[in-house]
């Protein structure tokens, strides 16, 4: 049954959005005929703007639904997105501000630009942005799961609403750029607090506190079918817990998407200053992995665990707010679905088209096919969403995780060291693959974490992180093998001071 | 003038640094569940568990800020 005060509020903030992401080309204008402009925004996002942005970018749709639906089915594992968003900040604060400036400095749009240009190697450079498409694209799909959810939420069968928001929003990306997304944030980033604040007061007095929710957590999960839940990791499980955290949350600032989020930042520190704000998010995060409880507590019962975030809004608050909370998740939805595009174009066209394909690539023109290619890649992932089943998109963006920390020591190392053998990091790159691609199918694709047997000794981990100390171990190797062969390195282009200068003064 | 400004800035930018590795901490607080895989004491209905790491999001923003603010 449709739900009409509901898919109206929904409909409504939904117009709303779509009417600011075509306003925002507009909004500091610049020429959008450049990547530069297009993709980055001219890198002029101040402290604020980023804030909503990297929030928006980040913190997605899917997040919102899966790590509650993990909280209904699994307990306490789920809570790692907790730890996951609290090391990464400390670690952007240290990491990203030199990536800022050297990109800033040679003009680098990419990770994979600057790859190149510090080990000046193209096929390291490819290998990254390969790595950083076949990442994203599944992750893409995966925000439209997050708005199939909120759409069946109210009652609405058939995949024609999802067909609709996505053209949608690849007629505003396309004319755009990452205005749109940097602009729809904000609405869309104060509609999910609001709707997070009034589910963490409102719910719990309706469900008798938090001491009763945690109580019908603790005697509900152990008792669930076919696995039972844990309410509080187990020694068992400690070391799948925090390597997971660690492992999420080192790769996090891989992604294209993130990393486009920094690059259109309009200095070092809005990007220092953020790691210190942007924990606002995590704290909100946490409160919505504790929805999978309260909806535990409110008794939803539900054999998609995706349901259970959409069913529990509906069941505790009267339609109209459910519908201003499905939107929100809608609209949460579109923004990393639209920065994902953009990050996934800029690389395909900046690393493999004008590198491979056409090399003497005007700037108009390369901003002409990063657009096309936005296209692209998000009817490839509705296309992927409607016509495969919804676990191939979640097996494949398992995988992804597995796959974008491979790039790790070619793009976090690659800032702090050229100690490195271009040609070590690729065979790293390719044993990390395998490993990790390996370990997660030898799991059916089913779970991440991966029980490394030493003898008798078991250690189960995150096999992203198991597959990037393969990956470490055959780059340092490798780096020896080859300058004792003296293989040469490639050209550097960059110099120490571009790591850490400001560029606010130019003279 | 370009020189000096230049060289001000790289020894103002090494201002500091040793504040850095207090962005260890919450590394160390987070990532061993050894710590806090507790359900005693709660906190409004919270087990340990749960508000320990809720707290720890706080804690760790504050101490980034602090480093912002020593290293700026």
């Amino acid at each position: 049954m449709i739900n009409g005060t509901a898919l109206t509020v929904f409909i409504i903030f939904f117009l709303l959005v779509t009417v600011l992401g075509f306003v925002a080309a507009r909004w500091r204008r610049g020429n959008l005929a450049h990547i530069e402009e297009w993709g980055l925004g001219g890198r002029r996002f101040g402290t604020l703007i980023t804030w909503f942005l990297l929030g928006g970018d980040l913190y997605t749709a899917y997040t919102f639904i899966a790590v509650p639906a993990l909280m209904f089915t699994q307990g306490s594992i789920g809570f790692y997105a907790v730890p996951y968003t609290i090391i990464i900040y400390p670690f952007v604060f240290v990491v990203m501000p030199r990536l800022w400036s050297v990109a800033r400095k040679h003009g680098y749009i990419t990770a994979s630009d600057f790859v190149k240009g510090r080990f000046g190697s193209s096929g390291l450079s490819f290998v990254v942005a390969l790595t950083g498409i076949l990442a994203t694209m599944p992750y893409i799909a995966l925000q439209l799961v997050g708005m199939q959810a909120v759409i069946a939420g109210m009652g609405i069968t058939g995949e024609w609403p999802l067909v609709i928001a996505f053209i949608i929003l690849a007629a505003y990306t396309y004319t755009s750029g990452i205005r749109a997304p940097a602009m729809i944030a904000i609405v869309k980033d104060l509609m999910i607090y609001i709707t997070i604040i009034a589910a963490i007061i409102v719910i719990p007095i309706k469900l008798g506190g938090f001491g009763h929710i945690f109580q019908a957590a603790a005697n509900t999960l152990p008792t669930l079918q076919p696995k039972p839940g844990s309410f509080i990791v187990s020694p068992a499980a400690f070391s799948a817990y925090s390597s997971l955290a660690l492992g999420s949350a080192l790769a996090l600032f891989l992604y294209p998407h993130s990393i486009t989020g920094v690059l259109s930042s309009s200095s070092r520190s809005v990007i220092k200053r953020n790691s210190a704000l942007l924990p606002a998010y995590s704290i909100m995060l946490g409160f919505i992995a504790l929805l999978g409880f309260m909806a535990i507590a409110a008794g939803i019962h539900t054999k998609s665990s995706s349901m259970a975030v959409p069913l529990l809004l509906l069941k505790e608050f009267p339609s109209w707010f459910a519908g201003f909370g499905f939107a929100a998740i809608a609209i949460g939805a579109l923004v990393p679905a639209s920065i994902m595009s953009i990050a996934a174009s800029n690389l395909f066209t900046r690393n493999i088209y004008t590198e491979y394909f056409k090399k003497d690539s005007s700037k108009e023109h390369e901003a002409r096919v990063a657009k096309i290619v936005s296209l692209i890649v998000k009817f490839g992932a509705l296309i992927f969403i409607v016509a495969l089943p919804n676990t191939l998109a979640i097996q494949f963006q398992l995988l992804g995780g597995i796959w974008i920390l491979q790039t790790f020591p070619a793009i976090i190392f690659g800032l702090f060291t050229k100690w490195f053998h271009r040609h070590a990091l690729i065979l790293g790159w390719l044993v990390g693959m395998i490993t990790g691609t390996w370990m997660a199918i030898a799991n059916n694709l089913a779970s991440s974490v991966f029980a490394l047997h030493l003898g008798s000794f078991v250690l189960p981990a995150y096999a992203a992180i198991w597959a990037l100390v393969a990956n470490l171990i055959v780059s340092v190797v490798f780096t020896w093998i080859f300058n004792a062969m003296n293989i040469g390195h490639g050209q550097d282009q960059t110099v120490p001071s571009d790591y850490e200068e400001d560029h606010t003064v130019t003279v | 003038m370009k020189g000096v400004t230049k060289l001000d800035e790289s020894s103002h930018s090494k201002k500091g640094r040793g504040w850095l590795w207090l962005l260890l901490i919450p590394f160390i607080a987070t990532l061993f569940p050894q710590f806090y895989a507790y359900d005693q004491p709660t906190l409004w209905g919270f087990p340990f568990f749960y508000w320990y790491q809720l707290l720890w999001v706080i804690i760790s923003a504050i101490i980034t800020w602090i480093v912002y603010q020593t290293t700026k």
